[in-house]
């Protein structure tokens, strides 16, 4: 009889690499930086991770892109990639492998480095992943934007908001990412902009522009995890898992017409799991904390609708008072910054945003203007949202962890 | 009686004032303007349309067809076959398929082919498909006379619209323009000689020869199209032929340009959307010899209707911005090394998947009725498994359900709209819209569907169907 993770698996040590353009730093240093800093935060000795799990889209070996750097010696090291949603792909699978008990201590880490490409943006052009692959015609030439782009359009469309309309409420959820991004040590863009530079930056895809897109950033997070029960010999202030939501759609909304862009199935798929293994009944009244899969601004703006956070097709009206979103709002999103301005490494994210949760948790946000201070339970609830392919076809996480 | 069962052509939305050509180079203005194809067409593509106006609503079954082109995207692999594939006749019969090329004379000579395969009982009947997308050297008179285009004709053995009569041919070795395998322009002679020895002489003798072996006078026609080099050879041709304006039609040297092989076949479609049943028409074509037609206009031809033709599609345009947006339509330059990775292909993937995209073939589940494309092998609303039969979609519109405009992409002509279509009757599809003002896009647009070159990775044409906006 299947259980629900609940309460079963801790999170003792995290780690985080500085977001950026990481010139001088390369993959395995980021692999590094984030591994060490999570080892320290554990107290822990490398010899003692008994099994890793590395989520990178780029780099096609666990070997070579977590066992080389971090000399691991002869243990299982495990490759994981869901896209942009591979982080918590990689947190995922480390949990049930120490409920399992194969293992007591191990190690997930999220990675990417960006950079090195020699362009901005992420490239167009063939695509390289799932049933798209080599396929020379189909879906050729659609970029991370444009694919999100569709969305917007329709939900503009759908709700009767006019681009301005439309621009302008996207431009809030993107101040209010830079406002944090600017509050937080270790996210890539670290500049408060206001609304009009955002409704007056270049396109990028209509009607997303400049600023409706997340950085290209090079970046890494890493965790260790140990069974609940045993969480206590590292940490007093550990973190559990309460819930670990998954969701890969069949991807049809390109096929079928009753997909419309506006809704993510996969989002309240995952979501649904998520809350129903942490006996969550109420989210917005029990929730503390949301990080969102927010690549692009409509996309924060949809998952926050489908995570059930608020009404559908009400984010507008929800946002007639910002601060609902901000720290000490209602319904707090991306504290951290987002992926909009703390960056986005593909394989990385999802471990960065556990990583957002744990330390708000802890009390250890860095920044005191962006430490959580009032709590809606003493479980303090946070939930992360962490999503790979794009609107149509999605491989989707959700995470809820809090004290336990 | 044998000939022409419909007719059809395309012109190339975008068209070139040639005033921009005078701001370019500081040469003087030409007159009028001319078509340019997209960067995403060629001649396959123009051929397809073509063929598709020519068919209008017709069963997609034939014998053959003829294309014809001396400016084949393709020198090796023949052409012919490709169209027909977009076309969507079956490939599992008999049907002979044929390239035209290497002269301005291929299209009447795929016709004549084509209706002697008919006349001879060895077809019942062929599609015949010309098209030119000639790439005139920068700054000189070829740049300024060029245009795109192409025409098509149905041919068969009843409900003929315009009986082929008769036909008379000569060949000449006579060289004017030509081209050798690494030319990248045309290469060619002083004006004065190649028109003098070649075109004046040849085609009237080719006229001549027509009515004398077929004992018709000037008299007997209602209608004289024939080819010319240049608007003002052709107005010398008619007054050597004694011709009056009205007998005359007129070339498309002003709207269109020269479009290669597809002028003469062109001109023949902008005369029978004038003509009338009884009517007698003219045909004459030049290079490399030359080839007359005597072609009789029957009752048949008022049952032709909503073709796009000429006429509709000079009246249906687009203009050219700017000399740079045609550099970059037919790469005229060494262009800033792109940073981001070339496309590729694979010949392999569409060869397998040829049917859902050169065909634009959709599966409709047999259980539950619902269209998908791609083809789903397991229906995607009741998991049917491989239940499904193949319907043609290529030649559904839809409404634009939503869309995207990339300025970033690495596309000759930003934005890339993408949209995501829904058919009528069913289906949805996914692609970039062609042929588009992106200010005018909306939610809601009505689209067609349109073959076109999305790409060359790996040396390949890799074609698809693509929406636009439809064409007025």
């Amino acid at each position: 009889m299947a259980e629900s993770i609940k309460d079963k698996v801790a999170i003792v040590g995290m780690g985080c690499t500085q977001f950026g353009e990481r010139w001088d730093t390369g993959l395995e240093d980021l692999v590094i930086e984030a591994a060490y800093e999570a080892y320290e935060d554990a107290g822990i000795e490398p010899k003692d991770i008994q099994a890793a799990w590395i989520g990178t889209m780029f780099n096609t070996t666990a070997a070579g892109t977590l066992a080389s750097p971090l000399k691991l010696g002869s243990i299982p090291c495990t490759r994981v990639e869901n896209a942009c949603g591979t982080g918590h792909e990689a947190l995922r699978n480390a949990c049930y492998a120490l409920i399992a008990k194969a293992f007591d201590l191990v190690l997930a880490l999220g990675v990417e480095k960006m950079k090195d490409t020699g362009f901005g943006g992420i490239a167009t052009g063939p695509t390289t992943s799932g049933t798209e692959a080599w396929r020379p015609t189909y879906f050729y030439g659609v970029s991370p934007p444009t694919r999100y782009a569709l969305a917007a359009t329709r939900y503009f469309a759908k709700y009767g908001l006019s681009p301005e309309q439309g621009k302008r409420v996207l431009a809030k959820i993107s101040v209010k990412s830079h406002y944090y991004g600017a509050r937080n040590p270790r996210a890539h863009l670290r500049r408060e902009i206001t609304e009009e530079q955002v409704m007056k930056a270049p396109i990028i895809s209509w009607p997303l522009g400049l600023f409706d897109c997340c950085g290209v950033t090079d970046g890494a997070a890493a965790a260790i995890l140990c069974r609940a029960e045993d969480a206590k010999n590292f940490r007093d202030d550990y973190v559990v898992f309460k819930g670990l939501g998954a969701a890969s759609g069949p991807g049809m909304g390109k096929v079928l017409t009753t997909y419309d862009f506006t809704w993510w199935d996969e989002t309240e798929g995952a979501v649904r799991q998520a809350y129903e293994q942490a006996g969550i009944k109420d989210p917005r009244k029990e929730i503390d904390l949301v990080e969102v899969h927010d690549c692009f601004s409509i996309a924060e703006l949809i998952a926050t609708e489908s995570l059930f956070l608020c009404e559908r097709g009400k984010y507008k009206e929800q946002m007639s008072d910002i601060n609902a979103y901000y720290v000490e709002g209602e319904m707090p999103v991306n504290t951290s910054g987002g992926l909009k301005s703390f960056g986005h490494p593909i394989g990385a994210s999802g471990c960065r945003e556990t990583f957002e949760s744990y330390k708000q948790i802890q009390g250890k946000a860095q920044e005191p203007s962006r430490q959580k201070k009032r709590w809606k339970t003493d479980k303090k609830l946070a939930l992360a949202h962490n999503q790979g392919g794009h609107p149509g076809k999605f491989a989707c996480n959700v995470t809820v962890v809090g004290l336990p | 009686m044998t000939g022409i069962i419909s007719y059809g052509a395309y012109i190339p939305i975008y068209r070139m004032n040639r005033e921009l050509l005078a701001q370019v180079w500081g040469s003087a203005v030409g007159r009028g303007e001319k078509a340019v194809a997209n960067f995403d067409e060629d001649t396959i593509t123009m051929a397809v349309e073509a063929s598709i106006d020519a068919l209008g609503g017709m069963e997609r079954q034939a014998d053959g067809l003829y294309f014809a082109s001396t400016t084949p995207p393709y020198r090796e692999k023949q052409c012919a076959s490709i169209v027909a594939a977009a076309l969507d006749f079956p490939a599992d019969r008999e049907f002979f398929t044929a390239d035209f090329t290497n002269s301005l004379r291929a299209g009447t000579s795929a016709l004549k082919a084509g209706f002697e395969a008919v006349k001879s009982g060895m077809a019942k009947k062929v599609i015949i498909a010309g098209a030119d997308c000639r790439i005139p050297a920068p700054d000189s008179e070829f740049e300024s006379l060029f245009g795109d285009g192409a025409a098509a004709f149905v041919l068969g053995d009843s409900d003929i619209a315009v009986e082929i009569e008769g036909t008379y041919t000569t060949y000449s070795e006579f060289i004017d323009t030509w081209r050798r395998e690494k030319d990248a322009y045309l290469l060619t002679w002083e004006d004065r000689f190649i028109f003098e020895e070649g075109y004046e002489k040849h085609l009237p003798c080719s006229i001549e020869g027509l009515m004398a072996k077929h004992k018709l006078t000037k008299k007997d026609f209602s209608k004289f199209v024939f080819y010319a080099p240049d608007a003002r050879r052709h107005a010398a041709m008619a007054r050597r032929l004694g011709l009056a304006p009205k007998e005359v039609q007129e070339p498309l040297f002003d709207q269109v340009g020269h479009t290669g092989c597809a002028l003469a076949p062109m001109m023949l479609v902008a005369a029978l959307e004038e003509a009338k049943p009884g009517d007698r028409i003219l045909l004459a074509n030049y290079s490399d010899g030359a080839d007359a037609f005597s072609l009789r206009v029957t009752e048949q031809i008022e049952k032709i209707k909503g073709r796009r033709g000429i006429k509709h599609h000079l009246n249906s345009k687009l203009m050219l911005a700017n000399y740079g947006k045609y550099l970059r339509f037919r790469d005229l330059m060494e262009w800033q090394a792109e940073r981001r990775p070339s496309d590729i292909s694979s010949l392999t993937s569409l060869w397998r998947e040829r049917n859902q995209f050169l065909r634009f073939h959709g599966g409709k589940c047999r259980r539950c009725g619902t269209i998908q494309h791609p083809i789903q092998r397991v229906c995607a609303v009741c998991q049917a498994k491989d239940d499904y039969e193949e319907i043609r979609l290529s030649d559904k519109k839809g409404t634009v359900f939503s869309f995207a405009m990339d300025e970033r992409a690495m596309v000759k002509d930003l934005p890339n709209v993408s949209g995501v279509v829904d058919l009528d009757g069913g289906g949805r599809c996914y692609g970039m819209l062609t042929d588009r003002e992106p200010e005018k896009i909306e939610v809601g647009m009505k689209v067609e569907m349109t073959l076109r070159n999305l790409h060359d990775g790996s040396g390949i044409h890799n074609y698809c169907w693509k929406p636009r906006p439809i064409r007025a």
